[in-house]
């Protein structure tokens, strides 16, 4: 396998307003996030050579961000890897340009879930839905399975069990808090959190993140040419993909799946830590978006980043390690927990905020001289995840 | 010698006490409580827990057909017994047959499977008798009716009770029905019923029958008989000439209810779990006529042991919080759709998927040994394609990996219980929890497994199997 290190670099990034924009189509959102992305580097639409698009639910064709942006006749791709489709779109954008075809490219995620009515994710194409295996199978009840089985396995009281869930949730809102784009810009306190109506107990309202709209854009380009752009680019250090080879989603499972530790994220993050050059990830990487559809995800994804030794990852809540002034800020931004989790967009909102922290420009949540941020995603559920890792790095 | 080699019952989980129906309707309160179906249960799920319990562990390949008994078949047009034979995991070249319409469908499944087994065009017949009528809110059959189903065996080798004979009347007489979209069981005025109907019939083909063989009720250790209700039953045992305090089957109305199609069976499984070689008993069905059989327990009677027959089911039980669960469970009142995308379903998914949908096959690997569930082409662990054997599942035990109680996922009882269950002998499955006490759900708890009716997506029913609690 290859490496991507310091191949190409990000020189613009925007956001949509994340929340329940009932206001706004998924044009709007598109246009609204990449329109600042390009004054962000200081360019325009005629300047675009090639444009990657992620989403999963709220289009079907390119043409979903051709028509809005009006690109006229570009070659442009629609990606989708579930959770993880926009770090995806990101990934073979910068393949594209790393393999020399394209001087630059433009990124997009975005999602409309609020469209549809319901109070959970919409299906996928219902002609692809499995009339039984899979039924009643919802992302919070099969991440509640996986919060059951780590209180099990590592002995840990479900009163424990909940606190330290909740520590973690009022860590996001805290960060959320300072972020203007955030959906949920306000603290919450211990005992809302824990005493919260059940979602999927043990996970209550407050351990999953919102059901939200959003988009967000990138800029990328050859490295070489980036300081052409902007003399505080940052550079894609890293890209790992790892996807499960199970699906819960219909039914079917392994009996060596192990709830809680997620091995697609593991060999996802030791690939780009490995282009990066990272050794020790808990002392090199500055601050880390990970992915936190729930609680419990944040806490297992410590553990399988290998930010915490595994089963230990209690500890480090308790200590404020991923606290914004601990050892190893984690979504400094709020997360998916602040800013909900528009699916094609999430993992482009992470690269911003790694973006805007190596560049310094975080106000508020800024962390103290920055080198390397990593954002994660990851689809699906226990035994069926697809996790992607990059790491971003300011230049030298 | 033609007579019944293995029997067994199911009684769902839930009970609903008669006092939560009466404070329903300010009314009078008959003591007890009888036996409710579980939202997710139908005369096809209960028939195949019956006849799981009359199989056991025999080889199932003997079985040469499947007689399906029942007022309340799920399907209008569409066989039982075909698709409960396939749950069973049967043979393919049998005789599947349904039996319908009449309180008298079980004993006539019974009747004819002697008949085949006597004629020599079957081996071993599996009877199945199961109902889930409904009586309209506030009436008295609300307050009677139960739910349940019975299984019967009969070949003509290892016989434990032999058939001795029979005597039949056909009645034509209107005391209940339905018609065609009728939900409730409709009946006539009860004077009328009583005492031109049951009251004259039943006797008539009782005392006919033992006038046939030469027996008097002395004859008899025990008197197995169709009734409403209690009162009815007490009255008729009188008439008919036997001693109520040692003769009679209880009929279990205040424990189970009156339970259709299958009442008389599961009274005779009740009967059979406590009869002695030689014992002579005497089982009257009634409806359009009554079925009257003579049987006589064998020597191999006490050998035959259903898994956990009436007793065992009965014993293990969960009261119904209320009456308004049970307007839930049978969808009663319509309630407000969950905000959530309708159920989906596409017959050649699930016919191409039967084997593991089903009949809870899963794959045995035939280079690493591994099980696997759904059953997998490709070999998840050895990699090895199209080389494996079906493993049945359905009669495995398990234990639980993880659960939760998820009250996003659209379920009839919140909280849906989803589940990983890892099956002894290897396999995992993940499906939600039924007949469980949410409070005592445990990660590693044993669970087995139940056929049931998951959804009605394209209004075609959809049925798979989920794990319960061992009862």
């Amino acid at each position: 396998m290859g490496s991507i290190k310091d191949q190409v670099a990000i020189i613009g990034m925007g956001l949509s307003k994340f929340g329940e924009n009932w206001e706004s189509s998924s044009d709007d959102m598109i246009i609204e996030a990449t329109y600042e992305a390009y004054e962000d580097a200081g360019i325009g639409p005629k300047d675009i050579q090639a444009a990657f698009v992620g989403t999963i639910f709220s289009g079907v064709t390119a043409a979903c961000v051709t028509e809005p942006l009006k690109l006229d006749y570009l070659p442009v791709t629609r990606v989708e890897n579930n959770c993880a489709s926009g770090l995806e779109a990101l990934r073979v954008a910068s393949f594209s340009i790393a393999c020399g075809m394209y001087d630059n490219a433009l990124v997009v995620g975005f999602e409309k879930l609020k469209d549809c009515g319901y109070s959970s994710l919409p299906n996928p194409s219902q002609d692809s839905l499995h009339p039984l295996f899979g039924s009643g199978v919802t992302g919070p009840g099969s991440f509640a399975l996986a919060a059951t089985r780590y209180f099990h396995k590592y002995g840990i009281s479900m009163d424990d069990g909940k606190r330290t869930l909740a520590k973690i949730a009022v860590k996001n809102h805290h960060n959320g808090s300072f972020h203007p784009k955030a959906m949920y810009q306000r603290e919450v306190t211990l005992e809302a959190v824990i005493n919260a109506p059940p979602i999927a107990w043990p996970l209550g309202l407050f351990d999953c993140c919102p059901t939200t709209d959003g988009a967000a854009a990138a800029i990328l380009t050859r490295a070489d040419l980036a300081k052409s752009f902007r003399d505080d680019y940052v550079l894609v250090k890293g890209l790992g993909l790892s996807v499960g080879r199970i699906n819960p989603w219909t039914g079917k499972c392994r009996e060596d799946v192990e709830l809680t530790f997620w091995v697609e994220t593991d060999i996802a993050a030791k690939q780009a830590y490995d282009q990066a050059g990272v050794k020790d990830p808990r002392k090199e990487i500055s601050m880390a978006e990970v992915h936190d559809c729930f609680t419990i995800t944040e806490l297992i994804n410590y553990e399988s980043l290998g930010f915490a030794p595994v089963g230990k990852g209690k500890e480090d809540v308790d200590a404020g390690t991923f606290t914004l002034e601990g050892q190893l800020p984690v979504n400094t931004d709020g997360g998916l927990k602040a800013f909900g989790h528009p699916i094609g967009a999430s993992g482009i909102r992470m690269a911003c905020e790694c973006y805007k922290q190596l560049q310094g420009k975080a106000g508020r949540r800024q962390v103290k001289n920055p080198t390397l941020g990593l954002a994660h995603s990851q689809g699906g559920i226990p035994g069926a995840f697809e996790g992607s890792v990059a790491i971003f790095g300011a230049r030298d | 010698m033609v007579g019944i080699t293995a029997y067994g019952a199911y009684v769902p989980f839930y009970r609903l006490s008669k006092e939560a129906i009466a404070k329903a309707w300010d009314g009078f309160a008959p003591p007890g409580e009888k036996a409710v179906a579980n939202f997710d249960e139908d005369s096809i799920t209960m028939a195949v827990e019956a006849a799981i319990d009359c199989i056991g562990g025999l080889d199932r390949g003997i079985i040469d057909a499947l007689f399906f008994a029942s007022t309340t078949a799920p399907y209008k047009e569409k066989q039982a017994a075909a698709l409960a034979a396939f749950a069973l995991d049967l043979r393919r070249d049998i005789v599947t047959q349904d039996y319908a319409n009449s309180l008298r469908a079980g004993t006539a499944a019974m009747r004819s499977a002697i008949d085949a087994v006597k004629a020599g065009s079957a081996g071993r017949v599996l009877v199945t008798a199961s109902d889930c009528r409904l009586g309209a809110p506030q009436s008295t059959l609300e307050q009677n009716l139960g739910d349940g189903a019975a299984a019967l065996m009969i070949g003509d080798s290892g016989v434990a009770v032999s058939i001795e004979g029979s005597y039949s009347i056909a009645n034509e007489f209107i005391d209940l029905w339905r018609l065609e979209n009728d939900r409730f069981v409709r009946s006539w005025e009860e004077r009328f019923i009583m005492t031109q109907g049951y009251e004259k019939v039943l006797p008539e083909a009782v005392l006919g029958a033992m006038k046939k063989y030469d027996l008097t009720p002395k004859d008899f250790a025990k008197v197995i008989f169709y009734a409403p209700d209690a009162r009815s039953h007490t009255r008729m045992a009188a008439r008919l000439g036997f001693d109520p305090r040692t003769q009679l089957q209880d009929p279990l109305f205040d424990v189970m209810g009156n339970t259709g199609a299958a009442f008389p069976l599961m009274m005779l499984v009740a009967a059979l779990e406590e009869a002695k070689p030689g014992d002579r008993l005497l089982l009257a069905s009634y409806g359009d006529g009554s079925d009257v059989l003579v049987l006589q327990a064998t020597e191999e009677i006490a050998k035959v042991k259903p898994r956990r027959g009436m007793k065992g089911h009965l014993a293990s039980k969960s009261m119904l919080r209320s009456y308004e669960k049970y307007v839930l469970f049978r969808r009663l009142m319509p309630v407000e759709p969950a905000r959530r995308p309708e159920a989906y379903s596409a017959a050649p998914t699930i016919w191409r998927d039967a084997k593991s949908l089903l009949a809870l096959n899963g794959s045995k690997c035939k280079s690493c040994s591994r099980v696997q569930y759904p059953v997998a082409r490709i070999c998840p662990y050895c990699g090895s394609k199209d080389e494996f054997d079906y493993a049945r599942l359905s009669d495995k035990k398990g234990k639980i990996v993880s659960f939760n109680e998820d009250f996003v996922a659209t379920t009839i009882d919140p909280p849906n219980m989803m589940t990983q269950v890892d099956f002894d002998g290897g396999g995992r499955i993940q499906c939600a929890m039924t007949d469980r006490v949410v409070e005592d759900v445990k990660v590693d708890m044993p669970v087995e497994m139940t056929l049931r009716r998951i959804h009605d997506g394209r209004d075609i029913l959809n049925y798979t199997w989920k794990p319960r609690p061992i009862r």
